[in-house]
């Protein structure tokens, strides 16, 4: 594959795995727009890392297996996770503070643990700041294993919670009244989020972890309105950045896994916030340059049945270049007829919206839509009955 | 520990300590009140790709040219997020972690690209600093503090740390009104004339301003942890704004003091001869005054009363 070696492929698979199942979990949080609680989640694992290493060394085993790390990190973050949904529910601060001070204070407690560890052993290097970055050099079989199982687990967790996790996302006060224990989800899906945290600590460590949780769901959400779509198309651009980011960390020296994954993740992003359909910046702005030349033409029309000159030049130039006007700003033949038209459908919507039985019609007026669009054959002879001779309206 | 002893290495660290830690309190009083406290967060990330970069380009560990830089970074990093929030659409905190993780990231990556091996810069120093360095060779006493030779010897942390932590001071209580109007009450501070959107901006500004200088000379944890756990304490402590700015800056002060004490005498009184990180424990003591506060503090309660 690609030429790599043993190991490489092992972190590819992996990667690929982990961003997986980061992409999907994320997406919940993402849309519950609680997507900065993984940077809480994320901080709190180092203490558990510290004191994970302390204990399996007292009881004389190895400190840097990665199980016993991963299961102190959990634990912490764990408590983390309480400890914000505490302060936000039974203090006055707001979530967002709850969530800063929980990840600089447990973050805060891990750099004091990793210290206390350095002069326990002083020579021998604990090599537990990796797990701040995040580090493939030397991962064992073992590991990816348990990286493998670890978001194999998560994507089933997912596909099984996928319609409470939504709903909760979309109307916790909905979801209440039908029953569902919203408080229970949330902590279901934080204990998703803070699973994949502790799977992804070896590979990409704490700090990038964040993004991996965070910018495939963003980048996702420029593709689809559909929450279901939105959540498979983040676990997609999760998989491929994991699987990027390792190929390309494999194929050179001195480039390290994480951050890679974190680029790989961002130049989705960055692709789909300009070019995504609908709801992308080109999108956008091609939309907006079509809803002002109708708007422009729209006017120019109306100007041109009620013999009112233009002034604007864009609007003429748009006239112009559909053959409705001449250069000294007479109506053609064809700008004539358009403009009587545009005249006529503006008094047939003056009449609607003058009409209390029109009423929710009426909300759609914006001054472009045709009213043949929004009404029948029969209710528009209706309005005509309305309409008095030329120039009586 | 003698008085010679204490002034050269432990009155520096601590007096860098108490500045920094106020100097990121007092904004972080209105950044918690308009629910903006993670953008301190953001900040300390993106302050080091800025550094790096000055690094890169100036070739050398100055001061203002990597100040320069990391407040250059901050700006980026708010136009990005407001760009990403307005014209994608996309919810205020996650637009903040698309940025400032990737921007973190593209920072590591330049710094293990770049030699900088022969100088002081580091992941791990950036986000813990090396508070315990910022030592005074030339102090040999008390004494010292009125030597004019003895003190141009100081770490220039030092003097630089105050005078940013006197500058925020002075502007908050020069913008006292305006910035607390247009927290409480920013359609109110409109009507009355007030450029809300130019305060809302000078604020954030302000803190990127504490959040550099305290990065430098502190790391990044320190930072975060200044800009919320005080205030929030605070916050739990009162419910008028001057008290809250008073108890946040004591807290503050009792965090850097308490943290500084505990990591570099603590070990000694347990019988080990090693220090362990003042950045940490200062983050860890403000951690502790919150939780007290938030288990006792009389306003703690979201309703009054209830």
């Amino acid at each position: 594959m690609f030429g790599l070696g043993y190991n490489a492929i092992l972190v590819t698979v992996g990667a690929g795995l982990l961003g997986a199942s980061a992409g999907l979990t994320g997406t919940f949080l993402f849309l519950r727009k609680r997507a900065l609680v993984s940077d809480a989640i994320a901080h709190a694992t180092l203490p558990g890392v510290a004191l994970a290493f302390v204990v399996m060394v007292a009881l004389g085993g190895d400190g840097r297996a990665l199980p016993g790390l991963m299961a102190g990190s959990a634990l912490s973050a764990w408590l983390g996770l309480l400890a914000v949904g505490w302060l936000s529910r039974h203090t006055r601060l707001a979530e967002d503070a709850a969530i800063g001070a929980i990840l600089s204070v447990f973050f805060g407690a891990g750099i004091v643990g990793l210290t206390v560890i350095q002069s326990l052993n002083t020579g021998r290097q604990a090599g537990l700041e990796t797990f701040l970055l995040g580090s493939t050099a030397g991962m064992l079989f073992t590991d990816a294993m348990i990286i493998a199982i670890g978001g194999a687990l998560a994507v089933v967790a997912v596909i099984l919670l996928r319609r409470p996790m939504l709903a909760v996302c979309f109307d916790p006060g909905y979801a209440a009244a039908t029953g569902r224990d919203v408080h229970r989800i949330d902590l279901a899906m934080m204990g998703l989020v803070m699973a994949v945290t502790v799977v992804g600590l070896k590979i990409v460590g704490l700090v990038l972890i964040v993004a991996l949780l965070i910018i495939p769901p963003v980048a996702a959400r420029f593709w689809s309105d559909e929450a279901g779509r939105v959540v498979l198309i983040s676990g997609l651009i999760g998989a491929f950045s994991g699987a990027t980011g390792a190929i390309l960390s494999a194929s050179a020296p001195n480039l390290p896994t994480g951050p890679l994954i974190v680029l790989a993740a961002f130049a989705v992003f960055a692709a789909s916030f300009v070019i995504a359909p609908k709801r992308g910046l080109l999108a956008s702005v091609l939309w907006h340059l079509r809803y002002r030349r109708r708007v422009h033409l729209r006017q120019g029309l109306l100007a041109l049945a009620q013999g009112h000159p233009i002034y604007e030049a864009f609007t003429m130039r748009l006239l112009r270049r559909a053959g409705l006007a001449r250069a000294d700003g007479v109506a053609t033949d064809q700008g004539r007829a358009a403009a009587a038209n545009a005249l006529l459908d503006e008094r047939r919507w003056q009449i609607l919206r003058s009409d209390p039985k029109f009423e929710t019609t009426a909300a759609l007026y914006d001054g472009l839509r045709p009213i043949d669009t929004v009404l029948t054959p029969d209710q528009i002879t209706q309005i005509d009955r309305g309409l008095g001779p030329r120039g009586a309206a | 520990m003698n008085g010679a002893e204490f002034v050269a290495l432990s009155l520096p660290p601590i007096l860098i300590g108490v500045f920094a830690a106020i100097a990121c309190a007092v904004p972080g009083n209105f950044l918690l009140l308009r629910r903006q406290a993670l953008i301190g967060d953001a900040i300390s990330h993106v302050a080091l790709p800025g550094i790096v970069v000055a690094f890169l380009i100036t070739g050398a560990v100055t001061t203002w040219p990597m100040m320069l830089g990391a407040a250059g970074a901050a700006i980026i990093a708010v136009v990005l997020i407001e760009l990403i929030r307005r014209l994608g659409r996309i919810e205020v905190g996650a637009a903040m972690g698309v940025v400032f993780t990737t921007m973190f990231t593209a920072g590591v990556l330049l710094l293990e690209q770049s030699d900088t091996s022969s100088v002081h810069l580091d992941v791990e120093h950036a986000l813990y600093g090396n508070l315990e360095s910022l030592i005074w060779l030339d102090a040999t006493g008390w004494t010292s503090l009125a030597d004019p030779a003895a003190l141009a010897g100081l770490p220039p942390e030092l003097p630089r740390m105050a005078v940013v932590a006197l500058l925020v001071g002075l502007l908050t209580l020069l913008l006292w009104r305006p910035l607390t109007i247009s927290t409480f009450d920013e359609g109110f501070a409109r009507a009355a004339g007030l450029p809300v959107t130019a305060i809302g901006l000078l604020l954030v500004i302000m803190a990127a301003v504490a959040a550099v200088a305290a990065f430098d000379a502190v790391g990044s944890i320190i930072v975060i942890a200044m800009f919320i756990c005080p205030p929030a304490a605070a916050r739990m402590m009162t419910n008028r704004l001057d008290h809250q700015m008073g108890w946040s800056i004591g807290f503050a002060t009792v965090s850097a003091l308490s943290g500084y004490v505990l990591a570099g005498y603590g070990p000694l009184w347990l019988g080990f001869d090693n220090s362990i990180s003042a950045a940490g424990m200062i983050a860890v003591m403000s951690g502790l005054i919150l939780a007290i506060a938030a288990r006792f503090g009389p306003c703690r309660a979201r309703v009054a009363g209830s």
